[in-house]
């Protein structure tokens, strides 16, 4: 089984109108929302959800004031300033570490499990599609993000389906590498800018760091051809594998808001054929036909 | 005054708007780029930097002559960071919150608290405006105490402003917590729209007054100020797509330098957010 993250470092690049793009292509695939936060590939795919699935993300600590006996030793040991002064826990601040649980001398502090967010398994016009919204404020984004790539491979199996398509999160923190691990290959998605460098330099290092192999393509990069050229020169330079560039196509945003792909709005136009080179050099890449190295998943 | 630029959706333009907003005001603005695994802030404003400061978060280090391997601090981590073996103890660094429970509970006192580098910050200055910016280190994934650690700089004499990271979890609560206002920067699209709604969700969850700059408008539908008419939320500042703008940006310029009559437009959107804090305050 292949999985592709699309990802970009820099949020706005065009990562979800590119992979929902490219499951108007792909073949015998699942698809996967890894952007738990803010996920938007439904916006255009319109899924019929079969399955809703909480998930339970930690754990959130509360005061049972008739136990409490105001002694102060939750606020000593809460390194992270969640206790009031009423003898409260401000859910936003409780990193939810439990310590105050465990080391109230009166048990007065109890620490239900919190639902978190939720996660679907859904149908598509191109396929299964797994998943999720997080809850507003909360953590633990990492873990969801995992939870729904285990559950994608798991619908791919039961399928028999041999490619995962995964829509990842902006950034490189803890939900990025939640959604690049074991991956086969991640394609970022740049924007010719300033910002659209710097960002995939440093998506592109994150890779490297866990020896997942990095391919680039260029959205938009009419906006600015020099540094579009500028990108590549630094992906060759980082052993990034250069597939494609895709000029700046209103299109796109008309194709969004008809919840179509831009092969379905506008299949001659020429942004869709470049998407589909793009596609095509991905597929055929020998580092996207190379199996991952295995990475212990430890988010 | 705090002022937290944020958006749910990525590259809706709060860089944009949070460094335009500065240079247009000026003089006793702290510009504070919270976006600490993507910092752009500075590739646009170029500061002189004088000092780099490390983040450094405590991870356990055992003692094991001390140590008795009672697993008592196995248990209490709720991260999975220690694992205690017959005759060791492995520490996981990446997984630990540094919430202390291990030295807190250990009876043997063979827990010690080791430093760990999740990034840096940098303070710098540019045309009077006082820079602060965050960056994580690659492959770390502890962004709140980076937050954090640059928002312990906050100038209560001064305008506060942050730019915040996209999305709707931990990092962007940590940059918009106990701010005075959130400006919220949307695009009119579908997907700039679900994500305003997301965001404005959060905003009211923090109970912080809000108000939106909408960028592109033209290349979208008028969704997005339907939606913030029926929400109640002031539409400050409209910016239209320009593909010059977007060209300005591409190259790293800021749009107040290259075309100045937008000096003006920031700093009228400036006093719109003035007075709805001071309305907010004066309800109180």
């Amino acid at each position: 089984m292949r999985e592709l993250v699309i990802l970009s470092g820099k949020g706005g690049t065009g990562k979800t109108s590119i992979t929902a793009a490219f499951a108007s292509l792909a073949k015998n695939m699942v698809l996967c929302d890894a952007d738990v936060d803010a996920a938007d590939l439904h916006l255009i795919l319109n899924p019929d959800f079969k399955e809703t699935m909480e998930f339970k993300g930690g754990h959130e600590a509360v005061i049972n004031p008739d136990l409490c006996t105001q002694c102060g030793r939750c606020m000593e040991v809460c390194r992270f300033g969640a206790v009031r002064d009423s003898f409260e826990i401000d859910p936003i601040d409780c990193e939810g570490c439990g310590v105050c649980v465990d080391l109230c001398p009166e048990h007065a502090i109890d620490f239900p499990q919190t639902v978190s967010g939720q996660w679907y398994i859904s149908d598509t016009r191109f396929g299964p599609m797994v998943h999720a919204r997080l809850g507003i404020a909360q953590e633990n984004s990492g873990k969801l993000v995992s939870l729904i790539r285990t559950e994608a491979k798991k619908l791919a199996a039961k399928n028999n389906l041999d490619l995962i398509l995964t829509d990842g999160p902006p950034g490189i923190g803890c939900p990025v590498i939640a959604s690049m691990g074991q991956a086969t290959a991640i394609l970022i998605v740049a924007e010719p800018t300033v910002s659209g460098l710097h960002d995939m330099e440093r998506v592109g290092r994150l890779s490297k760091h866990f020896n997942i192999p990095a391919m680039v393509c260029i959205n938009k990069y009419d906006l600015n051809p020099d540094q579009a050229q500028k990108i590549e020169d630094l992906a060759q330079k980082a052993d990034i594998a250069v597939t494609g560039r895709i000029n700046f196509d209103p299109a796109f945003t008309e194709a969004m808001i008809q919840t179509k792909t831009i092969f379905e709005y506008n299949p001659g136009s020429q942004a869709a054929k470049e998407v589909r080179q793009i596609w095509d050099r991905v597929l055929s890449l020998p580092v996207f036909n190379t199996p991952a190295t295995p990475i212990l998943n430890h988010l | 005054m705090i002022i937290s630029v944020a958006s749910g959706k990525g590259g809706t333009g709060k860089t944009t708007v949070s460094t335009n907003l500065a240079l247009s005001i000026g003089q006793g603005v702290q510009l504070f780029d919270c976006d600490v695994e993507e910092p752009n802030a500075h590739l646009f404003l170029h500061p002189s930097i004088h000092k780099i400061e490390p983040v450094i978060a405590p991870v356990p280090k055992i003692d094991l002559e001390k140590c008795s391997f009672c697993k008592k601090c196995m248990d209490i981590c709720r991260f999975g960071a220690l694992a205690v073996l017959k005759k060791n103890v492995l520490v996981f660094e990446n997984l630990c919150h540094s919430c202390g429970g291990c030295f807190e509970i250990c009876p043997e006192h063979a827990v010690l608290e080791k430093e760990r580098s999740l990034g840096d910050i940098e303070h710098g200055t540019v045309n009077g405006i006082s820079f602060i910016d965050g960056r994580l280190a690659i492959g770390q994934v502890m962004v709140p105490p980076i937050i954090k650690k640059i928002r312990s700089y906050t100038d209560p004499n001064m305008i506060t402003l942050i730019d915040a990271p996209p999305g709707t979890s931990c990092p962007v609560i940590a940059a918009m917590n106990k701010a005075d206002f959130i400006l919220l920067v949307t695009e009119p699209t579908p997907f700039g729209l679900h994500d305003l709604k997301l965001a404005v969700e959060t905003v009211k969850i923090l109970g912080i007054p809000c108000g939106l700059v909408i960028n592109r408008v033209g290349i979208g539908n008028d969704a997005v100020n339907q939606y913030a008419k029926k929400e109640n939320i002031p539409v400050l500042m409209e910016i239209p797509f320009d593909k010059k703008i977007a060209q300005i940006y591409s190259r790293g310029e800021m749009i107040v330098d290259k075309i100045p009559e937008y000096k003006d437009k920031f700093l009228d959107l400036f006093k719109k957010i003035v007075a709805l804090v001071e309305k907010k305050e004066g309800s109180k």
